[in-house]
């Protein structure tokens, strides 16, 4: 008992020296640890790693040596008799308590560092987060704006073999921006399935939970760009959602908030202007591009048997209502939406009337129809 | 156990061996002999084992570069999916069940299960639910595609697959409760005079108390698809927050369920390398009292930490806490049981043919997805963890090099008594070398994988991921191949394996070893007594 009782405190005692260390050792041991913490909470949960994994290294190396020893030592082959004893109240009775000790031990740290995690009071900024199929969106609240970030990563990277980027599938057209040294409060939801927000380097991995809003926090400590990705199976592109979050000094997150304010109510079209087509099958393309692509393909021909082709499609050759409708409200069958989700939350007046413009006058469709705004407008009800 | 008299009625029975069945097919159909139907679950698993292996390797394969290659992501979602569920309901569980159906009768002195007619039928849903979960690939929209947990509302978003998964999945549950029920009857009604219920083999425990537990959650995961399957088609919002419901509620439920499953699927294992150890170190296993009270504990803990599995969903401090000190707790009993498989080599006389080297195999590797374990109870590490592939290592280190393991073992410790005939050392040694180190190849790094930040279930992934990524395939090959050789031991040993002695094994002392080999068609129908 003395033994192990002691091989506990030497275990503590190297950790809380391995704690001091856990910088020095990120950077040794970069590809067999967790990613180099960034935030606090990211640190405090790396050195807990560390003291864990220590105090469950000498555990392991000191009951297999024993086993193994008994392999190498008590073998048939070498004359050795069996003993025969098989009970020992006593000997039960400490191997039962010592784990419990060492499990105290370790809960203690543990319950400290939860404490912080929860506490998301007094954020001096706060982002709302939501997870859709396949993509997150960003709204900061107290400025009044927000915007989608998708993967920016070529298809040819990812599905014809081209070289792939330094960073491929972990980049976005657009990342959330965050100042350094700050509390932002993170609201965390999804407007169709549960997806995760995780961000390794920081520290956080909050379920996106649809009807519902969590929330997180981080504080990070150094200016940088970090990357991470929707953690929890969401349907096909599951592995094609990335964060990519940039944090800037004060001074460039100022900057880039006022650019962005402007540039916000610049992008503020106009609802009656009348567009004509070229236009909108141009930003159509985008808009297809980022939002349908992915279940429709690029191609428009769908995957057979689960997404329907949108070339030829009945749908959008159609009366030009029954798209708007089918855009804006989803395809719901029994009482359930189905992957075609409603897109009247998500895309604005133009950016419907420009995909579905796009729709009716790309691959097999000549319709020649330019859908405005103000028709979207007029059928959203 | 205690030493018994040898059962003179035996060569009695062999001489009517072929009288009370038909042959050929029909045998099999027909069956009530608890030998043959742990028969047919054992093959049943056998096929299943290699047809969710096959998926692993289909996913293996698309992973060994970034880069979408073989598969389209819809597929690979179904392949992960279907992977999981065979592998768990489909080999893992029916494996399980063969052990006690042909074990489980031999070493209580009883002549059958309970109920043998519902035996029969137990097993032959099986075959009916997995063709059912297999053809989902060939509806319209593919199998099931949300991950093996099902979680709403994904699950509620796909096509008709998930329908047949849902059916499926409620026949295997009727399955597993038939088998329950006649275990625990067999055990509790049929036990030889003179066994006490602390005299019993360790195995037959673990298998009791893995029964009571499967009765208690699997009408539970019945009542959880169920819900999906009226959320999908009959209008209620169980886990729609815009009617009122809360998908969250959807995944309580389930890990009300899985948890427990996870011991379901490792007690029997428990039980098996319990056997096995003290035979090979010809030594009574230590601390037998303890174990049956730590596999008893083990069961308790299990319904008040199913949260674990859900620390990212954002609870209060107060779930996250309680469901990480309960999770902890664990380790005890676990802990203890280690030490005493520990103390039971310690001071034996030990030799290493391959059941043995498949039990050790077992503690050491077990321990390692152990403290993984442990390493994922504490709530902040999980955070940073939680749905990565140090997951996937962790749950395969319990589920292969856990009860997978213990089941090899289990196999060729019994087959001579099953079969009459030897398998051959040499083969089951290359089986388990083999096997072992390709298990690591392919499984050890995916630790480093998720402690990258790598997340689980992903088609795809970013370059700095792709080092381990192919070994982890490589591996995944090699241990693959090795089944053969496993295939190829077994059926040798059948066909032609040296005649096996009574009782092949120096130190085993359970009742099975005083029948002659292979076990007569009929035994202990005069119960044997035991002082």
């Amino acid at each position: 008992m003395d033994r192990k009782g002691a091989m506990a405190r030497r275990a503590a005692g190297a950790a809380a020296f391995a704690s001091g260390l856990a910088p020095t050792l990120a950077q040794a041991a970069k590809e067999y640890n967790l990613q180099p913490p960034v935030t606090p909470i990211a640190t405090h949960i790396f050195d807990l790693h560390v003291y864990i994994m220590l105090i469950c290294a000498v555990i392991f190396v000191g009951v297999f040596s024993v086993m193994f020893y008994s392999i190498f030592a008590h073998r048939k082959s070498k004359g050795h008799q069996a003993a025969q004893f098989h009970e020992n109240t006593l000997i039960e009775i400490v191997w039962t308590v010592i784990p419990f000790l060492i499990l105290v031990v370790m809960a203690i740290p543990a319950t400290r560092t939860i404490l912080a995690m929860k506490d998301s009071s007094v954020p001096d900024l706060t982002v709302k987060i939501t997870g859709s199929q396949w993509k997150w969106s960003y709204d900061y609240l107290d400025d009044g704006f927000g915007y989608y970030s998708n993967l920016s990563t070529p298809l040819a990277q990812i599905e014809e073999g081209a070289p792939k980027g330094e960073h491929y599938l972990l980049e976005v057209d657009e990342p959330m921006v965050v100042p350094v040294g700050k509390k932002i409060r993170l609201l965390i939801t999804s407007s169709d399935v549960i997806h995760a927000w995780f961000l390794p380097a920081a520290g956080v991995q909050q379920d996106a939970i649809p009807g519902f809003v969590r929330d997180d926090w981080m504080r990070f400590d150094k200016p940088g760009i970090f990357r991470g990705q929707c953690a929890k199976i969401c349907g096909k592109e599951h592995g094609f959602m990335p964060i990519v979050v940039e944090v800037k000094s004060a001074d460039d997150y100022a900057k880039w908030l006022a650019g962005h304010k402007k540039a916000a109510a610049a992008a503020a079209d106009d609802p009656n202007k009348v567009w004509d087509a070229k236009d909108l099958i141009a930003r159509g393309e985008k808009v297809y591009a980022a939002n349908c692509a992915s279940c429709h393909q690029p191609t428009g021909k769908g995957v057979a048997g689960a997404f329907p082709a949108l070339d030829g499609s009945k749908v959008v050759t159609g009366p030009k209502n029954d798209q708007i409708k089918t855009v804006l409200n989803g395809v719901v069958r029994n009482g359930q939406p189905t992957a075609m989700v409603a897109w009247k939350g998500t895309l604005s007046d133009i950016d419907i009337a420009a995909v579905i413009t796009y729709t009716r006058n790309s691959w097999s469709n000549h319709t020649g129809e330019a859908i405005q705004p103000a028709e979207v407008k007029a059928d959203r009800s | 156990m205690s030493s018994i008299p040898h059962d003179h009625a035996a060569g009695h029975d062999v001489d009517h061996e072929h009288a009370h069945h038909p042959g050929g097919i029909m045998r099999w159909i027909t069956t009530t002999n608890h030998k043959d139907i742990g028969t047919l679950y054992l093959w049943f698993s056998f096929i299943m084992f290699l047809t969710g292996g096959v998926m692993a390797l289909a996913i293996r394969a698309e992973l060994f570069e970034p880069g979408l290659q073989l598969v389209e992501p819809e597929f690979f979602n179904q392949l992960n999916t279907v992977h999981g569920l065979i592998m768990i309901f489909g080999a893992i569980m029916p494996a399980a069940v063969g052990f006690a159906n042909w074990q489980v009768p031999l070493m209580i002195g009883a002549p059958d299960m309970a109920f043998a007619r519902m035996n029969n039928w137990s097993f032959w849903l099986l075959p009916f639910a997995a063709v059912l979960l297999l053809s989902s690939f060939l509806v319209p929209g593919g199998a099931a595609s949300a991950g093996w947990t099902l979680y709403a509302p994904l699950s509620v978003q796909t096509g008709m697959g998930m329908d047949l998964t849902i059916f499926a999945i409620h026949i295997m549950g009727a399955s597993s409760i038939m088998g329950s029920i006649n275990i625990i009857t067999t055990i509790l009604n049929m036990r030889a005079p003179g066994m006490t219920m602390m005299k019993m083999p360790l195995f037959v425990w673990t298998w009791l108390i893995t029964a009571y537990l499967l009765i208690a959650v699997m009408p539970v995961l019945a009542g959880a698809v169920t819900m999906l399957l009226t959320d999908r088609h009959f209008g209620t919002s169980f886990f729609n927050a815009a009617g009122g419901g809360d998908p969250v509620l959807y995944q309580h439920i389930f890990w009300f369920f899985g948890h427990p499953e996870v011991y379901i699927m490792i007690l029997p294992s428990f039980g098996i390398v319990s056997t096995i150890i003290p035979a090979f170190a010809r030594k009574p296993l230590f601390g037998y009292a303890s174990m049956v009270y730590a596999t008893g504990s083990i069961a308790i803990l299990s319904f008040l930490v199913w949260a674990h599995h859900m620390f990212t969903v954002g609870m209060p401090v107060a779930g996250q806490v309680f469901f990480m000190y309960a999770t902890m707790l664990i380790a005890v009993p676990t802990a203890v049981k280690v030490f005493n498989w520990v103390a039971t080599m310690w001071r034996g006389s030990m030799t290493l043919e391959t059941p043995m080297l498949f039990a050790i195999g077992f503690i050491f590797m077990f321990t390692v997805g152990g403290f993984t374990g442990l390493v994922l109870s504490l709530v902040p590490v999980d955070i940073v963890l939680h749905d990565t592939y140090y997951v996937v290592a962790h749950f395969h280190y319990v589920l292969v090099a856990g009860s997978l393991f213990a089941f090899f073992g289990g196999i060729y410790f019994w087959l001579p008594k099953w079969c009459g005939r030897m398998y051959d050392e040499t083969l089951g040694k290359w089986h388990f070398w083999m096997t072992f180190v390709f298990f690591n190849i392919t499984f050890f790094p995916m630790h480093f994988l998720g402690l990258a930040g790598m997340p689980r279930r992903v088609p795809d992934y970013a370059t700095q991921f792709t080092d381990w990524n192919e070994v982890a395939s490589i591996g995944a090959f090699g241990f693959g191949l090795s089944q053969l050789i496993f295939l190829y031991a077994v059926l040798k040993a059948i066909r032609s394996g040296p005649p096996a002695p009574a009782r092949p094994w120096e130190g085993a002392d359970t009742l099975e070893w005083t029948l002659p080999s292979p076990a007569p068609y009929h035994t202990f129908e005069t119960p044997p007594h035991i002082q």
